[in-house]
């Protein structure tokens, strides 16, 4: 058995606000194990960046905290790469530019010159942009900037891969093409790594495990599934596997029937009546 | 296939708007003669104690007055030149372990050396003004404790008139720089601390409000790869903050070459500033229109030294898509 590589422990966090501090977290316990691909999945609003953002140390949590391979993480670090949902190069920067930031960062001293450029153009090659290697972002489209975005985070040899929505931003079909890269990757690699989606579909064909979140305020894990479908996994053959659909359906119920967040116009015309007095809801963090 | 080429570039010509062309193009020169009209047509009815106002033919026929001065200056100066090299033969033919002197020629600045006198008062004192600005610039922009502390400092100097500021560094010039053997005259220095003085504040403003405004996102990439501080700011910093901070040296420059003008009359130094000033005391009837002269030619020079800042711009900003104008 593989053991816990990535564990949080009653992880929670809390946002001042001109109105007291919001609760944006509570009590989130996750222990994930090495090479392990989990997807955070939730309504938007629901603190999913957040727990993303506290396990990359960019936040820090109120109470509790997190711990990878035994060390307690508070600070932002190389080993636990971000892939940022907006993609987040460096515009002054080429593709190859972009890349050698990070590794130039994490190998000084341990790669010569030349083995860096190596593993960078390695890097480039695995997301498929050989082509496009001395390009500025600008002259890149929105699909080809993710892929430079993960081999930058790729190429730092992290020891978790955090992706913060990562094809939120792309249309169906380049998305489609970037989570079966990703797949292939993640075959040759075997990266830990914490998705963020809001995607069924992209989280039941990428994960091993896909944490559904409640509804914030205070937002906590509210079911984890797993999904032990055999890899390599084709998206064809899955449309119409019965398991992949039982496990869609589950993500699906979860999502809309327990945390329902859409509620008619009825409803929320009652609800208002009732708590008029009451002031409004503080605006989630995402 | 040569028939063809014609038909397209036919094509292509009338596909040209020749309506945005002659706005373009031609619009600008008839609002520069429309100008022209109205100054000739008005000039000759004000009349001042040195005659009456120029007309711009009377201000161009200056300009040639001023080359033909530039000339004789220039010829003089190579008589001079002759002459003494003619001497220092002599002497060295009679004499060879004779000790020759070699002046320099001391001419009356022409119009045209005072022009190349403020260019580089004017250059020296942004130059100056720009080295001090960047980097405090720089620091206010990433310290917002360090922002707090100046910011005071900039609203309270940022006003202050050139006019102001000239009396007080006149006489602290005169007493701080003594020097038996001065390497720059005391009013070039007094020129050009004032117009660092008074160039210095959008340089620094726009540098810090661009170095502030860097994307959030782009700072957390750094965080997370954990960039040391000098990386940081030349790798994230400086590129995002590029085009504030030419904005500000835009802002400056054009700030620097107003103070100068002023800085000039005031202390003296041989530039343009001084030339208006020299012609306004002479008061002959040539003065009127050398002051026009030396006003258009104030603003035209201006006008250059903006579009050096802008070519520079393009030059360095990474995006060259950006529009800069």
């Amino acid at each position: 058995m593989s053991q816990i590589h990535l564990e949080l422990t009653k992880v929670g966090i809390e946002f001042p606000t001109p109105k007291g501090p919001f609760c944006a977290l509570r009590d989130v316990d996750l222990k994930i194990k090495k090479g392990e691909f989990v997807s955070l999945i939730g309504h938007s609003g629901c603190g999913k960046s957040t727990v993303l953002n506290i396990v990359a140390g960019l936040y820090q949590a109120t109470t509790g905290g997190v711990v990878l391979n035994g060390r307690e993480v508070n600070e932002p670090g190389p080993e636990r790469a971000v892939v940022f949902q907006n993609h987040s190069l460096l515009p002054w920067l080429t593709a190859y530019e972009n890349v050698e930031l990070g590794v130039k960062r994490v190998f000084k001293g341990k790669k010569t010159k030349a083995e860096m450029r190596e593993w960078i153009e390695h890097n480039l090659e695995l997301v498929h942009m050989t082509h496009a290697i001395h390009k500025r972002p600008d002259e890149l489209s929105g699909g080809m900037k993710q892929r430079v975005g993960i081999a930058r985070a790729l190429a730092m040899e992290p020891q978790v891969l955090l992706m913060d929505e990562p094809f939120g931003a792309l249309d169906a079909l380049t998305r489609a093409h970037l989570q079966d890269s990703l797949m292939e990757i993640q075959n040759d690699l075997g990266n830990t790594v914490i998705m963020i989606t809001h995607d069924v579909d992209e989280a039941v064909l990428l994960s091993d495990r896909i944490v559904m979140m409640t509804n914030g305020p205070a937002a906590t894990v509210g079911e984890i599934l797993d999904v032990p479908l055999a890899r390599p996994r084709n998206r064809l053959e899955l449309a119409d596997n019965a398991e992949y659909n039982h496990y869609r359906s589950a993500v699906l119920r979860f999502l809309y029937e327990k945390q329902k967040k859409i509620e008619s116009i009825d409803a929320k015309r009652a609800e208002k009546q009732l708590d008029k007095s009451e002031p409004e809801k503080t605006k989630s963090v995402a | 296939m040569s028939n063809k080429l014609a038909t397209l570039k036919f094509e292509q010509l009338k596909a040209i708007k020749w309506r945005d062309v002659l706005i373009s193009t031609l619009m600008p020169v008839i609002g520069v003669l429309a100008f022209i009209l109205l100054w000739h047509t008005a000039a000759p009815n004000i009349n001042t104690s040195l005659g009456d106002f120029p007309q711009p033919k009377q201000v161009f026929e200056q300009w040639g007055n001023l080359v033909d001065e530039y000339n004789t200056e220039q010829d003089r100066a190579d008589a001079f030149y002759e002459r003494q090299e003619k001497r220092n033969a002599e002497l060295l033919a009679q004499d060879p372990a004779a000790k020759i002197d070699e002046r320099e020629f001391n001419g009356r600045p022409t119009f045209f050396d005072k022009i190349e006198t403020s260019l580089v008062t004017v250059l020296s004192g942004f130059f100056v003004a720009s080295v001090i600005a960047i980097p405090v610039g720089i620091l206010i922009g990433l310290s917002q404790p360090l922002y707090n502390a100046i910011n005071p400092l900039i609203q309270l100097f940022k006003p202050v008139s050139p006019l102001a500021w000239l009396p007080l560094v006149t006489i602290v010039v005169s007493a701080v720089y003594v020097s038996d053997s001065p390497m720059f005259s005391k009013s070039y220095i007094i020129s050009l601390l004032t117009v660092s003085l008074c160039s210095l504040w959008p340089t620094m403003i726009n540098t810090a409000v661009g170095v502030a405004g860097v994307s959030k996102d782009l700072i957390n990439v750094s965080r997370v790869l954990r960039l040391g501080w000098f990386t940081h700011v030349m790798k994230i910093v400086l590129p995002s903050a590029i085009p504030m901070m030419f904005t500000g040296l835009r802002i400056s420059l054009g700030i620097a070459w107003m103070v100068l003008i002023a800085a000039e009359m005031l202390s003296q130094n041989p530039g343009l500033g001084k030339f208006v000033w020299d012609e306004f005391q002479n008061g002959s009837s040539d003065s009127l229109s050398r002051i026009c002269l030396a006003i258009l030619v104030i603003g035209l020079i201006g006008f250059l030294l903006d579009r050096i800042i802008l070519i520079l711009q393009t030059y360095i900003n990474w995006d060259k898509s950006a529009v800069v104008r």
